[in-house]
């Protein structure tokens, strides 16, 4: 096994301090921080995301391998700073106004955070204003918005219009779920993307950005 | 001042769809007096709610409940029960809770006086408290706007008052992620319980003043997410039966601060409550598929007085209206209870509600009659909250262990190390509240607002797990 695949089977099981000591053997071996993200720590991450997507795997599994993931990343963003491989992209997630329900958000928040993204998580109740201040802040590649009530789904359409009046909408793709969600809805809003699970919102950012597992342009 | 159950109410015989040992009575509505009544609750289709969509949103309402009362009288359906749950838009702005109160009272009242149709009307405010992070329980305007809500409502009409409160969510929702169960009794019992019991003292104040009924509240945000997640495989069903086990320890707070139901329908940990307390419950099952999915869909039923579809949207089916489909479908499953109760057949009624989902799920195990009484009598052991959910938990996990290992009960083959984490994640509990509490707190820092929860109110002493 070398080094790389030890980096991504202490990350598959969750081992945080494993994944640490591997990670600062790897560099101080003189491995790229560039490589040691992809061929480990991604590489690790990406198996786990698959079992769990095909029902080999619960959430709190998950989370303990994207514990060990943000274990070793800590040692290699830094590294990584100023370069485009310090994370494949930024993603802004939030539920919009009027709705509290968070835990659809949230599972987003952790497999977009697993995949490679760096997540800048808004919270709930957030209003058009909200989104359009952080899209300006942080100019993210994608918008993710959620909710679960049907008295509040039409405010995602009020946030792309506000994107839309600043002149934003072109900036970032925008996808969106939740309980009475639909593709057809999504469409109807123009929103760049629907997904239906926590999942499936990975695979749908990267598929929206063109990048492969690596984050690498397809 | 808060009661303590010591006792249970119901016994194996006599723990049964349709019969409580307290009926609710009101406006020549009985509640648990023999027979289940169905009860209807409907949403709006995507919709803006503002104060320019308020007429178009009421006429809505009016239509709803027009329907769901036509189809009432046209299958015979006599009384019928109506809950109305805000939204939140509706809560932050209780002019809008009352003004669609009063619109749903009114036509309520037509078909009462047109058609002779008995109903109540539960009005049913959101949590709005959890709008602010981390959330004000007891202070803020949002409390404020909560309490004057319930209080409108009740006076513009609504006959029971009910909630789906929300307190120690802040903690559930994260722990539920992780299979937590230290975070699940933290949020549930330690901060669920305090806050349950301030707003409850509340809620039965309000209900006094208005002469309406304190009926009861849910877990529903703890419970019901755990349930929904193991249904879509996030977390094991074992987790999440032992999680509804826990949350009867909170929604009967409710009960011992002075609600006397009916329980709200989607709380399932309302079987046990039933046994506890005698009052009687609202439950879901097959026919609340439209509104979430389920592995109890039958053996729910064994626990109905008030038989509910959860809520359905204003849309348009093949049929008809969707509420009045709703309405429909829970008329036709209220007739076989009822019948089954008439002919003398109930026990075997109930026996097949059991048999037909028990063994598929853990969720449906736990609330088998045999197993709902055993941890009934658990959760009222001597003991403040903490002792009863810690119990509790480490019962249900016995109650498991046994039917997976007899095989009366399936235990899908990714959860079978499930059983023995859980185990050992109980075992390794502090045995008293203070050393509990102290060990957790710091972990919710920033989370939780602990200023916010008041521990010393119930005046109940301190327990040792024994």
């Amino acid at each position: 096994m070398d080094i790389y695949q030890e980096v991504a089977s202490n990350v598959e099981q969750g081992y945080s301090e494993k994944t640490k000591k591997a990670v600062e053997r790897a560099l101080a071996e003189g491995c790229p921080p560039a490589d040691i993200l992809h061929r480990g720590l991604i590489a690790g991450m990406n198996v786990v995301a698959e079992r769990f997507k095909s029902g080999h795997m619960f959430l709190p599994e998950v989370l303990s391998v994207a514990g060990a993931m943000k274990a070793g990343m800590t040692l290699v963003k830094p590294l990584l700073a100023g370069t485009k491989q310090s994370s494949f992209g930024k993603v802004i997630i939030g539920t919009v106004r009027g709705d509290m329900h968070d835990i659809g958000k949230n599972l987003v928040g952790i497999m977009l955070e697993g995949a490679g993204y760096e997540v800048i998580d808004l919270g709930t109740d957030v209003r058009a204003d909200k989104f359009v201040e952080a899209v300006e802040r942080e100019r993210p590649a994608v918008v993710g918005m959620s909710a679960l009530l049907t008295t509040t789904m039409l405010h995602m359409k009020g946030v792309i219009e506000a994107l839309e009046q600043k002149n934003l909408r072109s900036d970032v793709k925008i996808i969106v779920g939740g309980a009475p969600i639909s593709n057809n809805f999504a469409t109807e809003i123009k929103a760049d993307g629907y997904a239906r699970d926590a999942g499936s919102a990975a695979d749908l950012v990267r598929s929206l950005l063109k990048t492969d597992r690596h984050g690498n342009p397809l | 001042m808060r009661k303590r159950y010591t006792t249970l109410a119901l016994d194996s015989a006599s723990l049964l769809f349709g019969r409580s040992t307290h009926p609710v009575i009101r406006n020549g509505v009985t509640i648990g007096g023999g027979a289940v009544i169905p009860e209807i609750k409907f949403t709006l289709p995507p919709t803006d709610i503002n104060e320019g969509s308020m007429a178009d949103i009421t006429a809505m309402f009016e239509d709803m409940v027009a329907g769901v009362c036509k189809r009432a009288v046209e299958l015979h359906q006599n009384p019928i029960v109506v809950e109305f749950e805000l939204l939140p838009e509706m809560t932050i702005n209780p002019g809008w809770g009352e003004l669609i109160t009063v619109r749903l009272r009114n036509v309520l009242d037509d078909f009462r006086n047109r058609d002779g149709l008995l109903s109540l009307l539960r009005i049913t405010p959101v949590d709005i408290r959890e709008l602010q992070k981390p959330p004000l329980r007891r202070s803020g305007r949002e409390t404020e706007l909560l309490f004057d809500s319930f209080r409108r409502c009740a006076r513009a009409g609504g006959d029971m008052l009910s909630i789906e409160s929300t307190g120690g969510k802040e903690v559930t929702d994260p722990s539920i992620m992780a299979a937590d169960l230290r975070g699940i009794l933290f949020g549930t019992v330690l901060l669920g319980c305090a806050d349950m019991e301030f707003l409850w003292g509340r809620i039965c104040a309000i209900a006094r003043e208005t002469s309406t009924i304190a009926a009861g509240d849910t877990a529903c945000g703890i419970g019901n997410t755990a349930m929904v997640l193991a249904d879509q495989g996030y977390v094991p069903k074992v987790f999440a039966a032992v999680v509804r086990a826990v949350t009867a320890v909170r929604s009967l707070v409710a009960y011992e601060a002075g609600a006397v139901g009916p329980g709200k329908d989607c709380g399932y940990e309302n079987a046990f409550l039933k046994a506890i307390t005698g009052y009687p419950m609202s439950m879901e099952g097959k026919s609340a598929a439209c509104a979430h999915f389920s592995s109890l869909g039958n053996i729910a039923g064994v626990y109905a007085d008030l038989w509910s579809n959860e809520s359905v949207q204003h849309i348009k089916l093949l049929s008809g209206m969707a509420p009045v489909v709703s309405m429909e479908q829970l008329i036709y499953d209220c007739r076989l209870f009822n019948v089954a109760s008439k002919k003398g057949f109930a026990l075997n009624f109930r026996d097949m509600l059991v048999d037909s989902d028990a063994r598929l799920d853990p969720q449906a195990f736990i609330l088998k009659p045999d197993v709902v009484l055993d941890l009934s009598t658990t959760i009222i052991s001597d003991g403040d909250d903490y002792v009863r959910g810690v119990r509790t938990a480490k019962k249900a996990v016995e109650i498991l262990e046994k039917g997976a290992r007899t095989g009366e009960m399936l235990l899908p083959e990714r959860e079978a190390g499930w059983i023995e984490r859980m185990k050992i994640a109980l075992e390794e509990l502090p045995p008293s509240k203070r050393e509990f509490f102290k060990e957790e707190s710091d972990r919710w820092q920033g989370v939780v607002d602990f200023s916010q929860y008041e521990f010393s109110e119930s005046g109940i002493e301190e327990g040792i797990i024994g």
